[in-house]
């Protein structure tokens, strides 16, 4: 979705302010809120791409003015509601009042998660089809806005790139947010910032975007 | 605090009443009495990213790399099995894929879309990288956000930015600097910031007196 998320290119935010000597967490509720995140994910009644749609569906005037963790932590309460596992009341007031859900998954014990942090869940898939592109290919993004969740960021939408890795099969983001499962090609596309940015883009700047083989086309044949 | 230099990271009470810090003390005694959460797993994934996990991670394959020149083609051939190789892998990082920086090219990561970043490696991202102004600039004027961090690239070294939009996670393996021959891996290691594997900045160059 054109949400608030997809940044590449907006303008009128400000220089970059890194502190100097960051810790990892600034408060001790973004531990919680990062830790919840990860526990309540591994019940397994969402996945990743489902929490990045949450996390975006967040008005924009509300994801931009928000700290990540926020942005976090109402995803999480949203997708706790979606997914009935909590009741609206219970998280208005704080109080369960209904049995607990049923769950894919089990509560995360302390040693899962170590596991769970240690290995991962990989992504990658046997693919179903061969890849219609190759390192080389020429292609185009296709000019798309879905409502729902998808990971071509607008920039790249109707620019033509150079395909220059080939990643295999990965989960497809826009069909996972709707719960369904169909690994497609991945690929890293490459663009001249002059196709992205036009006249007066940085000449020696290449900017590359991890394109999911439905977002691309072959590129239009020119002289 | 208008003036204050640090990223609105601050528990504060969001426009619309929103209290995060309430919030997610009220969240957590609320999972917990369901039963859907365990108040111990929390505290290990809290221990884990607060203190196993993070820029000495990366610095160590950084170094590796530099050191050991069959490692270092393993590692670009396949980032995940070469940082396997060390240990490092899992949530975060299933995926990942190291870029090298040459005298005539220097890669920068970013994720414009959200927050992607090599976590078993570098651990959880810093506010900036997560940031409006660092995910907008970084992918138009990049030149202009490496100058937010001090860095000032020759005009002819090129620059790529990677925008990771999946599950693949980019590390930069930086330029080893001038004068480190015949360090140890360990000395070589602390030099490497994290902001060198993000491509924000350039591995250090050894204190001269302290060589």
């Amino acid at each position: 979705m054109n949400g608030a998320q997809d940044l590449g290119g907006a303008m009128g935010f400000g220089p970059v302010r890194a502190e100097k000597n960051e810790p990892v967490f600034h408060a001790s509720w973004e531990k919680r809120a990062l830790a919840l995140t990860l526990a309540a994910g591994a019940l397994g009644e969402w996945s990743i791409d489902e929490g990045r749609y949450a996390r975006e569906s967040l008005h924009p005037a509300l994801y931009l003015n928000a700290s990540y963790y926020e942005i976090w932590l109402r995803a999480l309460e949203r997708l706790l509601r979606e997914k009935a596992l909590l009741g609206e009341k219970e998280l208005e007031n704080g109080r369960a009042s209904t049995p607990a859900a049923k769950t894919r998954r089990p509560k995360l014990t302390p040693d899962n998660a170590r596991r769970l942090m240690a290995k991962g869940t990989p992504y990658q898939r046997e693919p179903s089809a061969p890849a219609r592109f190759a390192v080389g290919s020429s292609v185009r993004a296709k000019v798309m806005n879905p409502q729902g969740h998808t990971r071509l960021p607008r920039y790249a939408r109707g620019k033509e790139g150079v395909v220059e890795r080939v990643h295999g099969a990965h989960v497809f983001p826009d069909a996972s947010a709707l719960g369904q499962n169909e690994p497609v090609w991945l690929y890293t596309v490459a663009f001249m910032a002059r196709e992205l940015w036009g006249e007066g883009a940085d000449p020696t700047l290449t900017v590359s975007i991890e394109a999911f083989e439905p977002y691309l086309e072959p590129a239009s044949s020119k002289s | 605090m208008a003036n204050c230099a640090c990223p609105s990271e601050h528990a504060r009470v969001a426009m619309d009443g929103y209290d995060p810090a309430a919030r997610v003390k009220a969240l957590e005694q609320l999972l917990v009495e369901k039963g859907y959460v365990d108040p111990a797993a929390l505290d290990v994934i809290v221990e884990t990213y607060a203190h196993e996990v993070g820029p000495m991670n990366g610095a160590k394959v950084v170094a590796k790399a530099w050191s050991d020149p069959d490692f270092r083609a393993r590692l670009l051939a396949d980032g995940t099995a070469g940082a396997a190789e060390l240990g490092f892998g899992g949530r975060g990082g299933e995926h990942i894929v190291v870029v090298e920086n040459t005298p005539r090219l220097h890669n920068l990561i970013v994720c414009t879309l959200c927050s992607c970043y090599p976590w078993p490696l570098l651990g959880l991202p810093p506010v900036w990288y997560k940031s409006p102004p660092y995910r907008s600039r970084a992918v138009i004027e990049p030149r202009a956000v490496l100058r937010d961090f001090g860095v000032t690239l020759p005009e002819t070294t090129a620059i790529r930015v990677w925008d990771s939009t999946a599950e693949t996670r980019y590390l930069v393996l930086p330029l080893r600097p001038e004068g480190t021959q015949g360090l140890s891996e360990e000395r070589l290691a602390s030099l490497v910031t994290r902001e060198s594997m993000i491509g924000t900045g350039l591995a250090l160059v050894p204190a001269r007196a302290a060589a």
